[in-house]
């Protein structure tokens, strides 16, 4: 089988599962992994490293930017000439968009957000979640090249080999965008959810601390807010001693208490980290759906009847506002941060 | 300006989904236009209110997506068009966009066309994006805000590193995501008048093309291994002694 792993990076930056997508093709035979971009040697020196057998590199001014008319055309023209069976992307943003893109060029199909890749000859069968992981299904393709994106943290990062060298073959960046980047701001540091290992997420709960007085001269909604973000603080700060990404129920988000990127559910993030603490979160099952694949988890509700108790390892049964703080000092402790 | 709303009916976030007997269930939860597709057709109306001109709300489905199409007319939405026809059971995500791409070629002199980020029952996400490719029309995705001048169209959008500003030619093809701002409920007047609108079907023949070649198949179904958890309730006299406790369990569990 023919297999190309598509190396996903942003400023030369590897995203990390774009090396778990590499250490998949590896699974099932030689790797050419595919690094698109301006300036990218140490991405290609990384995919050597991460067991890349062979790098096809498009380096060209054209590509400084993620476009993906750009790149769809630069990789679709590429696999029309050397027919790959099979070819593996993380799904990230650009991921999809490229693979969706290029399998219209190709007359092939994408096999979006898998979470198992078998392989049956040269043909693989993949198992994707649906209904945000309510159900999965097992996928095929029936035409070549076979496109795959593949979850984030739903395999393991090979291990990188440091010196690792290959041969790198030049091929042509076809630069036809048809849009222009005019700008970036990066979000607000920490960790990004899909990527993190630990999750710590607050809910409704956040807003009902009997204990705090709000300033004077807010409205009941300001002052909910304003309590609500005290409540988040507590959540941020075992997040942070835990170095985990914090999340948010819909609920949370939905009352204005923190901006929508932090949203774990069906219509927020799916995620699926090693430790997830869910506080003063009931556990609707958009949210559940959400994050029913982290390894452990850990409930802190007032409510002993809360659904979120049946998916969780350990759960305690009381104030949030108290018990989290304590939790993040007792890590503290512990941890000797 | 001619505007174009692609959506989708689903079933209920709420819904209980289940395997049975490799079908679909979703009991007796109800069919609603797909939650992100409704920040589509927000961004669609306030278009039109900006720039004038219409928006037409699209749907490929059966009979009964033409309730996801009236909620879209309720919103305000001018006009609605069913894409129905018995070849297109089963239609794979890129067979999806060849047949919106040609319902849109048929609208005719269409600006600009908005999907939601995904579809929360197939979760592909990747419709929008080979709908432009099909179309040949730039892709602006994921857009938390667009603004519109003369024919070129401006967006904010939202990936992992943060926010990108990205700009390109009418027309496009647009996704759009939640924080571009709550939609509108549906007015009253808006449900009445969509309860006495007449929704075209068009078929594959009125397109002029045929069914889409299915590529992608999808043999089974499975409900997900259950988790076999018992949560282990921690206790204590004081907040203290009890994330004294709960901390020494979960950094016995190695996950840190």
């Amino acid at each position: 089988m023919k297999i190309w792993v598509y190396i996903d990076h942003f400023k030369g930056e590897a995203l990390p599962a774009s090396w778990e997508a590499l250490g998949v093709g590896k699974t099932l035979g030689d790797v050419s992994a595919l690094v698109f971009g301006s300036g990218v040697d140490g991405v290609a020196k990384s995919a050597f490293e991460y067991g890349a057998d062979e790098v096809l590199l498009a380096d060209d001014a054209a590509l400084a930017d993620f476009r993906a008319e750009a790149f769809a055309s630069t990789l679709s023209k590429l696999a029309s000439a050397q027919s790959p069976d099979l070819i593996l992307f993380p799904t990230t943003t650009r991921g999809r968009e490229l693979a969706g893109m290029s399998a219209i060029d190709l007359n092939s199909g994408v096999l979006v957000d898998v979470i198992g890749l078998e392989a049956d000859g040269d043909k693989v069968v993949a198992t994707r979640p649906i209904y945000a992981g309510k159900l999965l299904e097992k996928t095929v393709c029936n035409a070549k090249p076979q496109l795959v994106t593949l979850r984030g943290r739903a395999f393991p990062k090979p291990e990188q080999k440091a010196g690792a060298t290959g041969t790198i073959t030049k091929v042509d960046a076809v630069p036809e965008a048809k849009t222009e980047v005019q700008g970036y701001s990066t979000s607000e540091g920490g960790v990004s959810l899909t990527d993190a290992g630990v999750i710590v997420s607050g809910g409704r709960g956040t807003s009902n601390n009997p204990a705090l007085t709000p300033p004077g001269g807010m409205d009941e909604k300001q002052a909910e807010i304003w309590k609500a973000q005290e409540g988040f603080k507590l959540v941020g700060e075992l997040a942070k001693v835990l170095g985990g990404a914090m999340g948010a129920s819909r609920a949370a988000v939905d009352a204005g208490y923190i901006p929508y990127n932090h949203q774990v559910g069906q219509t927020g993030k799916v995620v699926s980290p090693d430790l997830y603490v869910a506080c003063g979160i009931s556990g609707a099952i958009q949210h559940l759906a959400g994050m029913r694949t982290a390894k452990v988890i850990v409930a802190i509700n007032k409510d002993p009847d809360a659904p979120i108790f049946k998916v969780a390892r350990y759960g305690v049964i009381g104030d949030m506002h108290k018990i989290v703080p304590a939790l993040t000092e007792a890590f503290r402790k512990k941890l000797g941060k | 300006m001619k505007i174009v709303a692609c959506i989708k009916q689903v079933p209920d976030s709420a819904a209980k989904v289940v395997a049975e007997g490799g079908k679909v269930s979703w009991g007796d939860a109800p069919l609603v236009i797909n939650p992100w597709d409704e920040f589509a057709v927000e961004a669609a109306l306030q278009q039109k209110e900006a720039h004038g001109g219409e928006v037409i709300a699209i749907s490929m489905g059966n009979e009964n997506s033409k309730e996801a199409l009236k909620h879209a007319l309720a919103m305000g939405c001018d006009s609605a068009i069913l894409i129905a026809d018995a070849a297109l059971k089963g239609t794979d995500t890129g067979g999806t966009a060849r047949v919106l791409a040609a319902a849109i070629k048929k609208v005719g002199g269409v600006d600009m066309a908005f999907f939601g980020r995904q579809a929360i029952d197939g979760d592909a996400g990747i419709t929008p994006a080979q709908t432009a490719r099909v179309l040949g029309w730039p892709m602006l995705s994921l857009a938390s805000v667009i603004t519109v001048e003369g024919s070129k169209a401006k967006v904010e959008r939202s990936i992992e590193e943060g926010r990108q500003t990205v700009s390109a030619d009418l027309p496009a093809v647009f996704s759009v995501v939640k924080d571009f701002g709550e939609p509108r409920y549906p007015s009253f007047m808006g449900i009445r008048k969509a309860s006495r609108a007449e929704i075209p079907a068009w078929t594959l023949a009125d397109l002029g093309i045929e069914a889409p070649t299915k590529v992608v198949d999808w043999p089974e179904l499975m409900n997900p291994p259950s988790r076999e958890v018992t949560c282990e309730f921690i206790e204590g006299s004081s907040p203290e002694e009890i994330a004294d406790k709960l901390a020494d369990k979960i950094i016995g569990e190695k996950v840190l």
